[in-house]
C-alpha cells in the first residue's frame, strides 16, 4: 500500500532527473535538404582524400612547387602512360609481368593449398611440412632472390619462383592454421551424426577453414607482387620492373611513376578480388560485409 | 531393473577418471527399448561424462559400455554448422538420394517447415535447438542422447520444447536418455528418473503420472520432494 502512497511524489520530481528520448531514425525524420547534404559531405567515401591528394599534387606540379624530375603532375603521369602505350613499350611490359604473377601466383597457391590441407587434416602432415614452412617464413622474400638467380640465372624461372615462394608460405600457414582452429565441437557433433571422413572434409573442415584460407590469399596476392617487384627490378630485359629501372637509368621520372601507378592498380584489383571471394564465399557469415 | 537382453542401452560398472577424481565410479544403468530416462544431478557431478560415455565420444577406465550403432546426440549447444543452411545441417548425416526429402520432413515436424534454408545465424535460441532435434532424429536412432539441451533456453521455449519431445516420442520410437539439473523437465518428460550421487546411481524413480498430473498433483509433489531429497536439497519445514 505504500507504494500507491509514494507514486505521485516519484512522478512529481521526475522532470528534474535527465532523461533520453529515442525515436525512430528513418528517412522520415530527416527532411530533403539534410539527405542532400548528407550525400554532398561525402561523395567519394573512402575515395575523397587519394583524390584529394591527387588535386593538390597536380596544383602543386602545375605551379612549379614540385619540379617534374621529382614528382611530375598527374597529368602528365596519364600522358605519359597513354604514350607508352601507343609506342607499344607499356602493353607488351605489362603482359609479361601478368604473365610472370599469373604462372607464379598459381604454382604458389596450388602447392600451399595442397600442402595446406594435408598438413591441416593429418598429423603426418604436419610433421613432414611444417616445420620447413616455419624455417622459410623467417626467411625475406628478398634474401631468396640472389639464391635462384646462382641457381637458375636471369631467365624466367628464377623470376616465376620467387612470386611462387612468395604466395605459397603465407597461404599454407594460414590454411593450416585455419584447418586446426575449426571448433573441436562441430568436428565431435559431425561424428556423432554418422557422417563419414569425407562429409566432414567437405561440410566441416573445409567451409570451416574458408575464413583462414581468403586471408591467406590477401597475403598470398601481396607477397607475390612484393616479389614480382623485387625479380621484375634487379635483373630483367623486360616487364614493369624493367620499364621503372629503365626510366630512373635515363631520368624519365614520369616512366617510373606509369610503373608504380600499375602495381598499385594491379595490388588494388587484386584485394578487390579477394573482397568479391569473401561476399559470396562467407554470406553465412553476418559480419562478412564489414570485413 | 531392467534385464540386460532387453536393454537398448547398458552401462556396466564402468568407471572414468580424469586425473586422481573419480567421476563415475563403478555406475550401473540400463535403458529400456523406448523409454525415456532422465538423469538428474548438480553440475559437475559425472552427468556429462556418462552421456559422452555413451556417444562414443570418451572411453571409460573400466567396465563395459553397450549402445546402440544407430545413435544420436543432442548437445547443451546447438553446434549448427555456421556456413550451412538449415536443411544441409539436418541431412549432414544422411546418406541418399532422399536426404533433403528426409530432412525437409523431420524439420516440418519439429516445427520448422519454411525455415529450411535459413542460415543457422538467423534463428533464434529455440529454433536452432529444434534444428538440432531435428538432426538427431532425421536417422531414426534407436537411442538418442540429450545433454542438457533446453538449459540455454528461457522458461516459456523451454515448455514449448517439452511439448515438442512428447509429440516426437509418438512418431520416433527411440530410446531416449535426457541429462538435466532441472527437476521440473525432468518430471515433465520422463518415464524414470535417476538421480546421480558419488559417481553412480543414487535412486530411480518410475514414473507413471499422466501428462495432467505432471502439470500439477500431489503425487507429483511428493515425486518432487523426493528427487530433491535425493539431490540433498530436502527443506526442513
Amino acid at each position: 500500500m505504500t507504494a500507491l502512497i509514494e507514486a505521485p511524489i516519484a512522478a512529481a520530481e521526475r522532470p528534474t532527473r535527465p532523461r533520453d528520448v529515442f525515436l525512430p531514425t528513418g528517412s522520415r525524420s530527416t527532411s530533403r535538404l539534410a539527405k542532400l547534404r548528407k550525400r554532398l559531405s561525402w561523395p567519394l567515401g573512402i575515395y575523397t582524400t587519394p583524390l584529394a591528394i591527387l588535386v593538390l599534387w597536380e596544383i602543386l606540379a602545375e605551379t612549379k612547387i614540385l619540379k617534374p624530375t621529382y614528382a611530375p603532375a598527374p597529368t602528365s603521369i596519364a600522358h605519359t602512360a597513354v604514350d607508352l602505350w601507343n609506342r607499344g613499350v607499356l602493353g607488351p611490359d605489362l603482359a609479361v609481368s601478368l604473365r610472370r604473377a599469373a604462372i607464379g601466383l598459381a604454382l604458389g597457391l596450388s602447392v600451399g593449398v595442397v600442402i595446406g590441407v594435408i598438413g591441416g587434416l593429418l598429423r603426418t602432415g604436419e610433421y613432414l611440412f611444417n616445420g620447413v614452412v616455419q624455417i622459410f617464413n623467417t626467411i625475406p622474400l628478398l634474401a631468396v632472390l640472389p639464391v635462384m638467380i646462382v641457381w637458375f640465372g636471369i631467365d624466367e624461372t628464377p623470376k616465376i619462383l620467387v612470386i611462387a615462394f612468395g604466395a605459397f608460405v603465407p597461404m599454407y600457414l594460414n590454411l593450416f592454421a585455419a584447418i586446426r582452429g575449426v571448433d573441436q565441437r562441430l568436428i565431435e557433433m559431425a561424428r556423432t551424426t554418422g557422417a563419414g571422413t569425407w562429409r566432414l572434409v567437405t561440410r566441416v573442415l573445409v567451409p570451416g577453414a574458408l575464413p583462414g584460407f581468403l586471408v591467406g590469399l590477401r597475403f598470398s596476392l601481396a607477397y607475390s607482387i612484393l616479389g614480382l617487384v623485387a625479380a621484375e627490378t634487379i635483373n630483367a630485359d623486360k616487364g614493369l620492373g624493367f620499364m621503372i629501372t629503365q626510366g630512373e637509368t635515363y631520368l624519365q621520372t614520369n616512366q617510373v611513376y606509369v610503373g608504380l601507378v600499375i602495381y598499385s592498380i594491379l595490388g588494388l584489383l587484386a584485394d578487390q578480388i579477394v573482397r568479391i571471394l569473401e561476399r559470396v564465399l562467407l554470406r553465412w557469415r553476418p559480419s562478412y560485409e564489414a570485413s | 531393473m531392467t534385464t540386460a537382453v532387453q536393454a537398448n542401452a547398458t552401462v556396466e560398472k564402468v568407471i572414468r577418471r580424469f586425473g586422481e577424481r573419480v567421476v563415475l565410479d563403478q555406475l550401473d544403468l540400463a535403458i529400456g527399448h523406448e523409454e525415456l530416462v532422465v538423469l538428474l544431478g548438480p553440475s559437475g557431478c559425472g552427468k556429462s561424462t556418462l552421456l559422452r560415455l555413451l556417444a562414443g565420444l570418451d572411453r571409460p577406465d573400466g567396465g563395459r559400455v553397450e549402445v546402440p550403432t544407430k545413435r544420436a546426440v543432442v548437445f547443451q549447444a546447438d553446434r549448427l554448422l555456421p556456413w550451412q543452411r538449415v536443411v544441409r545441417n539436418v541431412s549432414l548425416g544422411l546418406r541418399g538420394p532422399d536426404a533433403t526429402t528426409k530432412a525437409r520432413h523431420t524439420l516440418a515436424e519439429v516445427g520448422l517447415a519454411g525455415r529450411e534454408n535459413a542460415w543457422p545465424k538467423q534463428l533464434s535460441g529455440g529454433e536452432a535447438q529444434r534444428v538440432a532435434l531435428a538432426r538427431a532424429l532425421v536417422s531414426e536412432p534407436e537411442l538418442v542422447l540429450l545433454d542438457e539441451p533446453f538449459a540455454a533456453l528461457d522458461a516459456i521455449t523451454r515448455l514449448r520444447m517439452h511439448d515438442l519431445v512428447r509429440n516426437l516420442r509418438r512418431n520416433h520410437h527411440a530410446a531416449m536418455l535426457l541429462v538435466t539439473h532441472d527437476v521440473d523437465e525432468a518430471i515433465a518428460l520422463a518415464d524414470r528418473i535417476v538421480v546421480m550421487s558419488a559417481g553412480r546411481i543414487g535412486s530411480s524413480h518410475d514414473v507413471t503420472l499422466s501428462a495432467a498430473d505432471r502439470e500439477s498433483s500431489i503425487a507429483r509433489e511428493h515425486l518432487r520432494a523426493a528427487l530433491l531429497a535425493d539431490l540433498g536439497l530436502a527443506v526442513n519445514h
